[in-house]
């Protein structure tokens, strides 16, 4: 019986990875909802956006890091990240300009404009691969660890290690910065609020003078941001791989889904829902349970529940619970 | 048949016949194949869209089963591993099935979540309990070699409706839960059972060797080394004035095309007929205005289950079609842009609403598919021609040529998108 133990095995194998991995998709959603609630409609470009600013990101980073320039114990992609919403910006403007604009003034159905979106993935996605290639990039630097398991158990004379990676820490704080700021922006500035009248009411925002092709505009720029920083921190916990970004797109839609469309605070809320299940699910939980129960009952299986293979159904098995018994999500979305 | 139709037919024939003067027989015959193929896949995707609205991106999975089909039914049991584990591993299939029926009948009957909750847990573990040591024993049968419990033997050609069989099941369960969704929210679903069915296949490795594939699976039409040793053959194809290999390798190409024009033509006469008849009438006017033919006293919901378990099923058809012409079954090449949205593309492209439509769509799309790369290649020798030979820009252009496939689709679905938006053969 050794709860302590026991708790930092859940932590090191379970709560960390999951709070990182959810903060990802916490973000992702975030751009997806946002799409969603100013523009009416599912965007299923968007893991090849965040692939999209997550490859300028890198470029820059190796530019960067050629160049000899680092920050210190910090990936040196932090710095690029800037540079790589840039990039995507530009890609986003130009596809609205060149490609949703047209749908927007003919007043297409959402279902249309979720085909054009299609397009758009198949373009984002051979851009990609163009540039930088199907295969695994790496790109992060910097320290690993923020502490290492086995500096964790001489500290503490534990029999369980604790490691942190330095990626996960960074993850969770940038995360908390730019949700703040998202939210300080929709709530305090006159852009953000006149966004939010936009998504709650089409024509009484346009009766009461608000722009809406600037709306969209700052939309487009948001959902790079997000994007790109969501890709980014990904990118830098796990590796980069395009094919890996489009699949993320089940993911992140599905906590945008299970959040309510169109949510912010939802959108969050589905991200860590659905990043706790994954994590929580594919776990093997022996080493936990074999420090909560005496030696005699100690399991003779992993009790993992499923394989790491079936992660994605987790996703969806929780989407499909959440919209047959709640369908506008837990933080009642929209619906168009 | 309008003057368009046939043009655009007759430019689907020339493109074909072109690739076999310009470049080589068997890659045209390759093209053909495939188109064939693509074609069942993109009539089933425009029943249901271009017919009935249904928005399903889940091709790939339904495709996937077709394939697992093949192995199911064509290759030889192991009697081994069945005697090791098969008759508990059913019983394992049985009793999974038999729980999840028995929570939604508790749902029905007391609605009362902890208690379908607490029974779906306890009957997890039961089933978890008769399934992983048969799993471990068929799976412990000669790895290297089988591992897996194999299929009942039957003739290739049988995979091919138990591939439209089992993928209707696997829609009519889908469809059961997911239809009554938003159209987004169906499309996000479908795409998470796709992906599902494909951990599926490669995970369950007592099923199909999972991750190891089933190479060398049975086929419907003569090996080309049998013809090669035919005597008979070999004077045939020296009259025509052809070596023994290029004429087998052809023949073999041609009797796949025969077979899978026959079942496409059978398919596509269907097709056409439903559309035509009052039910065809029906579902598109249900697509057009859901609430007017709810008014009318139409069962949606059982329509639209119904409409999408036929064009899975196609999809399943098209699926095993494909694994068998493969001849192997490699879960790890299922990729949703290839199985599920390029076909979305042919329809789109095509004209949905239109069978016609769809079947050009999928030969003119499966064409660019293949074509797009040399030409590609051609264009970036071009592009690349004033850059030094050991540039290194140029051998990242070079290696890169192949995604440019990708690109072109994306161009070509928004330019349709745009210009022609009911596609190349709009519905009438």
């Amino acid at each position: 019986m050794d709860f302590l133990n026991a708790f930092v095995a859940l932590s090191n194998f379970v709560l960390i990875p999951a709070i990182a991995y959810g903060s990802q998709l916490a973000l992702g959603a975030l751009g997806v909802t946002l799409i969603y609630g100013i523009l009416r409609f599912s965007n299923f470009a968007h893991g090849d956006t965040m692939a999209f600013g997550t490859m300028v990101a890198i470029l820059f980073t190796w530019w960067f890091q050629s160049m000899g320039i680092s920050l210190g114990p910090l990936p040196t992609a932090l710095l690029a990240i800037p540079f790589g919403i840039a990039g995507a910006a530009a890609l986003l403007l130009l596809t609205d300009r060149v490609v949703y604009r047209f749908y927007r003034a003919q007043k297409a159905k959402p279902v249309i404009l979720v085909i054009v979106s299609m397009g758009v993935m198949f373009i984002y996605n051979g851009l990609t691969r163009v540039v930088l290639g199907p295969d695994d990039q790496r790109f992060a630097d910097g320290e690993r660890f923020l502490i290492g398991a086995l500096d964790f158990r001489r500290m503490t004379g534990l029999e369980e290690g604790l490691a942190i990676k330095s990626t996960q820490a960074i993850t969770l704080v940038t995360a908390i910065i730019v949700v703040a700021l998202l939210f300080w922006f929709l709530t305090y500035t006159r852009t953000g609020k006149s966004m939010r009248a936009y998504s709650d009411n089409e024509d009484l925002a346009l009766l009461s003078g608000i722009n809406p092709e600037r709306v969209v505009m700052v939309t487009w720029l948001i959902v790079a941001a997000l994007a790109t920083i969501a890709g980014v921190l990904y990118g830098l916990d796990k590796s980069y791989k395009p094919f890996t970004y489009f699949q993320l797109l089940l993911p992140v839609f599905a906590s945008a889904i299970v959040g309510g469309l169109g949510s912010p605070l939802g959108a969050i809320a589905g991200g860590f829902i659905i990043a706790f299940s994954e994590v929580g699910i594919v776990y093997a939980w022996k080493r936990v349970v074999a420090h909560m129960v005496p030696e005699a009952w100690e399991p003779e299986g992993l009790l993992q529940l499923l394989s790491t293979d079936y992660k994605f159904a987790v996703s969806f098995v929780i989407l499909v619970i959440v919209l047959l018994f709640r369908p506008t999500g837990l933080f009642r979305g929209k619906a168009v | 048949m309008t003057l368009r139709t046939f043009g655009l037919f007759a430019l689907v024939a020339v493109l074909i016949l072109g690739t076999g003067f310009v470049q080589s027989w068997n890659s045209a015959l390759l093209i053909l194949n495939m188109g064939l193929v693509s074609a069942v896949m993109a009539l089933g995707v425009n029943l249901q869209w271009g017919i009935a609205g249904l928005f399903n991106v889940g091709v790939m999975g339904f495709v996937a089963l077709g394939g697992l089909a093949v192995v199911l039914t064509s290759v030889d049991p192991v009697p081994e591993a069945w005697a090791a584990g098969g008759p508990r591993l059913l019983l394992a299939l049985v009793v999974g099935g038999l729980v999840i029926a028995g929570a939604t009948r508790i749902w029905k009957r007391v609605h009362r979540g902890w208690a379908v909750a607490t029974f779906l847990i306890a009957g997890f573990f039961v089933y978890r309990w008769l399934l992983d040591p048969a799993v471990e024993a068929v799976e412990d049968v000669n790895p290297a070699a089988t591992g897996y419990l194999g299929g009942l033997g039957l003739p290739v050609l049988l995979s091919w409706p138990v591939g439209g069989l089992l993928a209707a099941g696997a829609a009519w369960l889908i469809g059961k839960i997911a239809l009554g969704l938003r159209s987004d929210y169906l499309a996000i679903a479908t795409l998470g059972i796709a992906e599902i069915i494909i951990a599926i296949l490669k995970a369950e490795d007592w099923m199909a060797r999972g991750v190891k594939n089933v190479t060398g699976l049975p086929r419907p039409v003569p090996y080309e080394i049998d013809l090669q040793n035919d005597p008979g053959f070999v004077e045939a194809a020296a009259s025509f004035g052809m070596d023994p290999t290029t004429a087998s390798t052809i023949y073999v190409k041609l009797g796949y095309a025969a077979l899978f024009s026959i079942l496409l033509v059978i398919l596509l006469v269907l097709a056409q007929l439903a559309l035509k008849s009052p039910w065809g009438r029906m579902m598109r006017a249900i697509r057009d205005n859901e609430t007017a033919a709810r008014a009318m006293g139409k069962d949606v919901t059982a329509r639209h289950l119904q409409v999408f378990v036929l064009g899975s099923a196609l999809c399943g058809i098209a699926g095993a079609m494909m694994t068998t012409l493969d001849g192997q079954l490699v879960p790890g090449t299922y990729q949703p842009l290839r199985y599920t949205f390029l076909i979305w593309v042919m329809v789109i492209v095509g004209g949905s609403g239109n069978n016609l439509g769809a079947v050009l769509g999928g030969f003119i799309i499966w064409f660019l598919w293949v074509q797009v790369e040399p030409m590609a290649q051609g264009a970036m020798g071009l592009i690349t021609a004033g850059m030094a030979e050991d540039s290194a820009i140029r051998a990242h252009l070079m290696d890169s040529v192949q995604q440019v496939r990708l690109l072109t689709m994306g161009v070509v679905l928004l330019v349709v998108l745009r210009f022609s938006p009911r596609g190349l053969l709009p519905e009438r």
